[in-house]
């Protein structure tokens, strides 16, 4: 019953109240192994002893001001995982691309916290049996969470290393029961003024994404709920995303609330604002340029002062798994 | 303005002009610039903010001393000002070419410590492909590089001694170029931003106000030229 326990105490200590109790986070066996993760996450004011809400306000322009609901969020190992460094959990909370809080990488840090994750319920729409409307926390609870170590690789030429936590994007599907005739899944994220004050203008919004079915039912493709451990900070995606790691970023969207099956090829936000430099496919491939820079290599986010270039490799360098999605395929042509 | 006044002036100037530099070696001593999440970007951004902010406060200098013959004295600080967004184009260049570009100082340093000054060239060989790659292909390094190179020119050109050696007419007819490198370098950050990114519109904004602000001058010392006797501004 601890996953529901779990849940209970979540509910109750989401929202404004920065105040979380210490038994949210009380470390049990079974947690032993994100002890490392934790203590990554666990600087500034959490490391005094308070062991939960890290609200560590790094003073100053550089660095945002990280505040996240630390919770953890239990999980089981899964073999799809990378054993490469990873990035500290700070870098991967304070740097998003997350446009419906704001065009700097640093903004979503700072202005998310007005996103309210709980009660929180995704639709699901299209070409199913039967729509649906599916709790947050029934869809936590369908299956294990697992941990997967992946690589991040942005459209812009940096990476990162991340522990998600979620499970096959495939198991959702199977739940929402799509028709044969459903050949698209498209992901739909909230865009709410009120709780995004700086919702920009010039964007269709809500923000699309979309994958082809064979993509989204590849076991790699992971729905998402957490990350180092951790239920998810608003600006990673609070409370539910996708993670497609062989390919750029934005094609992982976050926090969704609608999964809409479709035969024709959804509308993409990206591919909406500049088609030529952002496709429906954005698979990552070093040998297709982004029209300002090259994508052969990129710039790994370290906890290093001097930046670290690492080659690009095909499908992020998942193309053992997903190579044979593309057979045939000019992915030239097919950016 | 007597002397001392100027003196105090010019060197409150430097330091207004150093502390963005100042502040970002602070930050970088003090270990803050490492929990930036991507330093090497927080540089360049912040090189080239200050570049093309200290630019366009070089040209306001012009239309704001002639609101008034009171404050004709600014015209004292405009070579200065200007000089120092060189300075900071130069830094931004320099992130570009020894940071953003991967060529590895570490292993540069480590080189000419151990008694071999060639990882210099050799990281060199390494990053210039990219480098050479973007000057052709990118259209923004290429907008961003020639607004440099217009005010490397304009710095080389900036002591009184070239000044009277060129002769006044040309030599402002060269310096108005200026104009050309902050439109350059606002449509380099343009060309820079993803679509429906409006960040840039502050310095566009600022750019247009200080073209009109020109214009309108010229437009109406070109009307009292024609109407009456022609007056000689000394500029």
């Amino acid at each position: 019953m601890r996953q529901k326990g779990q849940v209970m105490q979540r509910r109750h200590s989401e929202g404004h109240d920065p105040a979380i109790h210490s038994s949210d986070i009380t470390p049990e066996p079974a947690f032993q192994r994100f002890q490392q993760q934790r203590r990554l996450l666990l600087t500034g004011g959490a490391a005094l002893g308070i062991g939960a809400l890290a609200a560590s306000r790094i003073p100053g322009l550089l660095s945002p001001s990280i505040t996240v609901h630390a919770q953890a969020l239990p999980s089981v190992a899964s073999k799809y995982t990378t054993i490469e460094n990873q990035t500290p959990f700070a870098k991967a909370a304070g740097y998003n691309n997350f446009y419906e809080f704001g065009f700097d990488k640093s903004d979503p840090a700072k202005h998310a916290g007005t996103l309210k994750t709980r009660p929180w319920t995704v639709q699901v729409t299209g070409l199913v049996k039967k729509p649906l409307t599916l709790d947050i926390d029934t869809i936590l609870k369908h299956r294990p969470i697992e941990s997967r170590v992946y690589r991040h690789r942005c459209v812009e030429a940096w990476s990162m290393v991340i522990p998600w936590d979620g499970y096959s994007l495939s198991e959702l599907i199977n739940l929402c029961e799509p028709l044969p005739s459903a050949k698209f899944v498209q992901f739909l994220s909230l865009a709410d003024h009120k709780q995004m004050p700086d919702l920009p203008f010039g964007y269709n919004w809500p923000y699309s994404e979309g994958l082809r079915m064979d993509e989204a039912m590849n076991p790699l493709a992971l729905l998402t709920f957490g990350c180092y451990g951790q239920v998810l900070p608003n600006q990673n995606g609070a409370p539910i995303r996708v993670i497609v790691p062989w390919k750029y970023g934005f094609k992982s969207a976050k926090s969704i609330v609608r999964i809409n099956f479709t035969e024709k090829m959804p509308h993409t936000t990206w591919n909406d604002q500049n088609s030529q430099e952002y496709g429906f496919y954005s698979n990552v491939n070093p040998k297709v340029d982004h029209p300002r820079w090259s994508q052969a290599r990129e710039r790994r986010i370290d906890s290093a002062v001097l930046p670290h270039y690492i080659p690009t490799q095909m499908f992020n360098g998942y193309g053992d798994q997903v190579a044979s999605l593309y057979n045939g395929m000019d992915l030239k042509r097919y950016y | 303005m007597p002397k001392r006044t100027i003196l105090i002036l010019k060197t409150l100037v430097h330091l207004v002009c150093l502390a963005p530099l100042l502040w970002l070696v602070h930050f970088y001593r003090s270990g803050t610039l490492q929990l930036n999440p991507d330093p090497v970007n927080f540089i360049t951004h912040f090189t080239g903010d200050w570049a093309l902010w200290i630019l366009l406060a070089s040209l306001a200098i012009t239309p704001l001393r002639r609101l008034s013959p009171r404050i004709a004295w600014l015209i004292r600080f405009r070579r200065m000002v200007g000089l120092y967004a060189f300075f900071y184009a130069t830094l931004h260049l320099a992130t570009y070419i020894f940071l953003f570009s991967g060529y590895d100082l570490v292993a540069v340093f480590g080189g000419i410590r151990n008694g071999h000054p060639g990882a210099i060239f050799e990281q060199w060989t390494q990053v210039w492909p990219y480098i050479l790659d973007d000057i052709l292909k990118r259209r923004f390094i290429q907008v961003g590089f020639l607004a440099w190179v217009i005010l490397l020119a304009l710095a080389v050109t900036s002591p009184s001694s070239i000044m009277r050696a060129m002769g006044g007419k040309s030599w402002q007819r060269l310096h108005l170029l200026v104009y050309l490198a902050a439109a350059l370098a606002v449509i380099h950050y343009w060309w820079l931003v993803k679509s429906g990114v409006s960040t840039p519109w502050k310095v566009t904004v600022i750019l247009v106000v200080l073209l009109l602000a020109r214009a309108a001058y010229s437009a109406s010392k070109h009307r009292s030229r024609s109407g009456t006797a022609v007056q000689v501004t000394k500029g």
